[in-house]
């Protein structure tokens, strides 16, 4: 395993990105600049200039022309990913956490958290090939789980939203009529928030994390539970590798705890699993936090975050 | 249907239901129309608390009975005897008076403040000699009742069945030859097999509730030990049947004596009142039956151990004279109490008398006690360890010791040596080092030897017997690190003499864990170093493995030494579960399990065979061995291909779901085309990593250099 450290945000980590080739890393930290790596060196290509607060999330088009970061300055942001232009500003009432392209990249979903007395939302906005033409009217206004949204992603066709967050629910909602269809089974499902959601790449099943100690495999259609991976910590970050029958999870306390205890008692580590078998295949010891995660081909990219305020990705190859 | 029919009857009657006050009916006592209560397995034997507040009255019986001319008097004379006990009510005491002969009729009732102080005046009061003619009978209130219901005449006990009982040993006869062990997590208490062949346990019983604050194993494993409210109660037999219960309301602590044959079990009850004496119940019972042996109440400071502190150290009661429970001892202020279990009372009817003594420890096979007295007098009196034979109560040896701060006593498991701590000041008063006392008990005249460190500044950090061995282990040092070294109470060269086998540098470790079959050793750093393992082999004097279990927190051998559990229980938020180790350090397997609390091996009864056979069957190991390799053998084959069935089976299953799914993905395909504007693009799904490999030729040249052939 070779690991490439990535050193570049000032502070922490917060979502991870490869495109679909898999030669562009995506990062987005609470600093203000979302930047983007090669993927095979680790060299730095360029940053996106013009959040006004932490960047929660971000997604990138199939063609690796545009990509959509959410912020906490309320705001989503449409930018080229070959010059770094700002192309759109989509503008809430309250900060967004999750962001989506769905396939064909002419939707996107975009997650608001409860802010000021208003409730989360996931708000379903229209992309035009043409910047230009870009309004930010909303087709759709989803409402309804409580707590924070900490993710929301296409189904099959852009039929269906999956949601996932604070209140543990699994939700699959009806694109076009914002119709609740699905709900996670309370016995089954996860007992605690889940905190990341990642999606397959033919997108057939998706993975969920939560703190609840658990990550679960589920049906996008049926969103009956496959599999079910147990670990010792709560689950802070999921992800799936598109060629192999791998799934890493990433654990450990919420960063806040990080500085009380000994490095080790948070055992932030990312742990291997076979996808069918639910076996432990291996970990990596990661240095201080792993916490979000991207796997592309044999790479992942963990996420590390360390309490003198030194912040890197790191990608290694498996 | 009971409720119709009721109505019904009701009706017939001629009674509105609606206007019955249900709560002014009372049914008499033992009365249950034929509804069995759901909770009488709950109430039965448990002594019933009224609330009616009459706890705190008692009846004293045969004091004189005077006329109305003398009551004044007479009433004087009880308050004033009886308000030494506690406070009397306002009109709480009630002298009744016949009214036929104006005279008092012998008796009468005293209501005290609290329910302990009537408790103590019973206790206290009972047999009061007013003169000869009265001596007061004092009676509970509450107890009227019990009296009331002893039938006049005597009914010879009915001779019950002999019902053969389970067979209390029926975990020593598993085939495999596993041990057990108890485990507390959450609300469930679980006894387990540990598999360790199938690297896994194998569950034997489990329940919710079982205890409500901890379980215990009896010494020798017979028993299961729970706690609760109304008292203690004891499992066991293949099905973990309750087989006794102990009513003991509150109990806090219990303790069973080394043979089984009784059990301690303790209560603390704090005053309301900060005034009053915070005082103790403390109950022994013959395990079998159920009787309570003796019973001991009092004051906590009665009870605390070594004079002035207070607040009671458990054991209170320590067991001496091995397995036979023969005898049990208590340490009180400059006196040892000890008794025998024969009459439970006191050997030869007296304490002994030991003035200043701070602690006292039973050697764990002889009835012989060891016992520490500080200095006294500021020095003029030294301190000194002591060794006295019980019942004789003869000193066999005794041994003073010079500005001595502090002992510790420790004897070796078959009571062949005792080895006592002895921290002693340095000249200047201002810090202590430590030494040694070696006493070889079985020698003649127990000899002492006394034994220092190489450096004396050293600070001793643990301190372990070998168990039936002749070895011990000591973890010293100021360092981060400290030193372990390994000593020997025979030698090669001199038998007589204490010599050092090795010592270890820089550990990092602070506890000392022996397998109970000797010859291995667990160092462990528990706490600080976060659970550090080191098993070493003490024959060989080298290290077998060396590992971690993060954060561990318990350390416990199974009875035969084959296996060593390590836990990390609920002190630490993360992590809790157990993991199960053989002796030389092989992790067998992993068991997490949130809010962790106990983890209890199941204790073995001393094997039967001798100690000769013991040696000869060491010694042909090999030839015993065969048989359990090939058994070993075959159930590791098991396992790898039931393994790969299972594999099988997951992966087929897998297989299935994909091609269901792949099905949906082809017929979509259309749709994805015309979302995506037409672009062919599902086989980026399905691409194939192609290796080309291209070769270049660069540059190609023939020279001949010589032609040799030619000449």
């Amino acid at each position: 395993m070779r690991p490439i450290l990535m050193k570049g945000h000032e502070r922490p980590l917060t979502f991870l990105k490869y495109n679909r080739d898999g030669d562009l890393l995506f990062s987005c930290a609470k600093d203000l600049s979302p930047t983007v790596w090669f993927a095979d060196n680790g060299e730095r290509l360029g940053t996106y200039r013009g959040h006004n607060g932490a960047v929660w999330c971000c997604d990138v088009s199939r063609d690796s022309m545009l990509l959509i970061t959410g912020s906490a300055d309320q705001t989503a942001k449409l930018w080229n990913v070959q010059t770094g232009a700002q192309l759109f500003t989509f503008n809430f009432d309250s900060p967004t956490r999750a962001v989506d392209f769905g396939v064909g990249d002419k939707l996107a979903v975009i997650t608001t958290d409860p802010f000021m007395e208003l409730p989360s939302a996931i708000h379903i906005k229209r992309i035009s090939r043409d910047p230009s033409e870009q309004t930010g009217d909303s087709v759709l206004t989803l409402k309804g789980p409580q707590g924070r949204i900490n993710r929301a992603v296409w189904g099959p066709l852009n039929k269906t939203i999956i949601s996932a967050g604070e209140d543990a629910v699994i939700r699959i909602w009806d694109s076009e009529t914002g119709k609740l269809l699905k709900e996670s089974d309370k016995e089954i499902g996860h007992k605690k928030t889940i905190t990341s959601l990642s999606k397959s790449a033919d997108g057939s099943h998706f993975l969920t994390g939560s703190l609840d100690k658990s990550a679960k495999l589920w049906d996008t259609r049926s969103l009956s539970l496959i599999k079910t991976y147990v670990t010792e910590r709560p689950v802070n970050a999921v992800a799936m590798s598109p060629l192999l029958d791998h799934v890493v999870l990433g654990g450990g306390q919420d960063a806040s705890a990080v500085t009380t205890t000994d490095h080790r008692a948070g055992k932030f580590e990312a742990k291997f699993y076979d996808k069918v078998l639910q076996e432990e295949i291996g970990g990596v010891k990661v240095f201080q936090v792993a916490v979000k995660m991207a796997m592309s081909g044999c790479i992942i990219s963990t996420k590390t975050t360390s309490i003198s305020g030194f912040n890197s990705t790191v990608a290694m190859e498996v | 249907m009971a409720e119709v029919m009721a109505m019904e009857t009701a009706s017939r009657l001629g009674i509105d239901l609606s206007n019955v006050d249900w709560d002014s009916i009372h049914l008499p006592p033992g009365e249950d129309c034929g509804i069995l209560s759901d909770d009488e397995d709950l109430n039965e034997g448990d002594p019933l608390e009224f609330d009616g507040g009459f706890s705190n009255i008692v009846v004293v019986d045969n004091i004189p009975i005077v006329p109305t001319e003398k009551f004044e008097k007479l009433e004087g004379v009880v308050r004033k005897i009886s308000s030494q006990m506690g406070v009397i009510k306002e009109e709480g005491l009630w002298i009744p008076i016949d009214p036929a002969s104006q005279k008092t009729l012998g008796y009468c009732f005293i209501e005290f403040n609290t329910p302990q102080e009537a408790e103590l005046a019973k206790e206290k009061l009972h047999n009061y000699k007013l003169d000869r003619a009265h001596i007061w009978a004092v009676n509970m209130f509450d107890d009227i009742e019990k009296f009331m219901n002893v039938p006049d005449e005597w009914a010879p006990p009915e001779t019950k069945p002999y019902v053969p009982g389970e067979n209390l040993q029926h975990w020593l006869t598993d085939e495999k030859a596993r041990d057990q062990f108890v485990i507390r997590s959450g609300s469930d208490t679980e006894v387990l097999w540990n598999d360790a062949r199938h690297l896994k346990p194998d569950p034997v019983y489990k329940r919710q509730f079982w205890t409500e604050s901890f379980v215990q194993w009896s010494p020798l494993g017979t028993y299961l030990a729970t706690v609760h409210r109304q008292g203690a109660a004891v499992w066991g037999g293949a099905s973990f049947n309750r087989l006794m219960r102990y009513s003991h309301p509150q109990v806090k602590l219990i303790d069973f004596s080394p043979g089984e044959r009784f059990l301690v079990t303790y209560s603390s009850h704090e005053p309301s009142n900060p005034r009053d004496t915070h005082r103790v119940v403390l109950n022994i019972f013959d395990v079998r039956t159920g009787k309570v042996m003796r019973d001991f109440k009092g004051s906590a400071d009665e009870f605390a151990v070594g004079g002035a502190v207070s607040g009671v150290s458990w054991p209170v009661f320590r067991w001496g004279g091995g397995k036979e429970d023969k005898y049990f001892a208590r340490i009180g202020k400059s006196v040892i109490s000890v008794y025998e279990t024969d009459t439970f009372t006191l050997i030869d009817k007296k304490s002994i008398k030991v003035e200043n003594v701070m602690d006292i420890s039973w050697s764990p096979t002889d009835p012989i006690l060891a016992l520490f007295v500080p200095e006294l007098g500021g020095g003029n009196q030294p301190a000194r360890v002591s060794l006295i034979q019980i019942p004789g109560k003869e000193e066999l040896r005794q041994k003073n010791l010079f500005s001595v701060s502090d002992c510790k006593m420790y004897w070796q498991s078959s009571g062949e040596y005792l080895a006592v701590k002895v921290d002693r000041y340095t000249k200047t008063k201002k810090s202590t080092y430590t030494g040694f006392e070696l006493f070889r008990i079985k020698e003649r005249d127990i000899p002492i030897e006394v034994l220092e460190l190489e450096n004396k500044n050293d600070k001793i950090i643990a301190f372990a017997w070998e168990p039936k061995g002749h070895r011990f282990a000591v973890i010293h040092g100021d360092s981060p690190k400290p030193d372990i070294s390994f000593y020997s109470m025979r030698s090669t060269h001199n038998s007589g003499r204490v010599s050092k086998l090795t010592t270890l540098k820089g550990k990092q470790a602070n506890a000392l864990y022996w397998s109970p079959a000797g010859r291995f050793i667990l160092l462990a750093g528990l706490k600080g170093f976060n659970g550090q393992l080191e098993f070493y082999n003490v024959d060989e004097l080298e290290t077998m493995a060396t590992s971690e279990h993060f954060m561990a927190t318990d350390i416990e051998w199974d009875p035969t030494g084959r296996y060593v559990a390590t836990s990390v229980t609920s002190v630490h938020e993360m992590e809790n579960g157990f993991n199960i180790w053989s002796f030389n350090g092989k992790l067998l397997y992993r068991i997490l399990k949130d809010h962790f609390f106990q983890f209890l091996w199941r204790p073995r009864p001393p094997s039967f065979l001798s100690p000769e056979k013991e040696e000869e069957i060491a010694k042909n190991l090999k030839k015993y061995s065969k048989k359990y390799e090939a058994e070993d053998q075959d159930v590791s084959l098991l396992l790898s291909e039931q393994d790969r069935e299972k594999r099988k089976m997951l992966k087929e299953e897998w297989e299935r779901w994909v091609l269901e799914w792949k099905r949906f993905h082809e017929e979509e395909k259309s749709d994805r085309q015309w979302l995506r504007d037409g672009e062919a693009s599902d086989e980026e799904e399905e691409y194939e990593a192609k290796e080309v490999e291209v070769e270049e030729f660069l540059d190609v040249s023939e020279e001949v250099l010589f032609d040799f052939g030619q000449e």
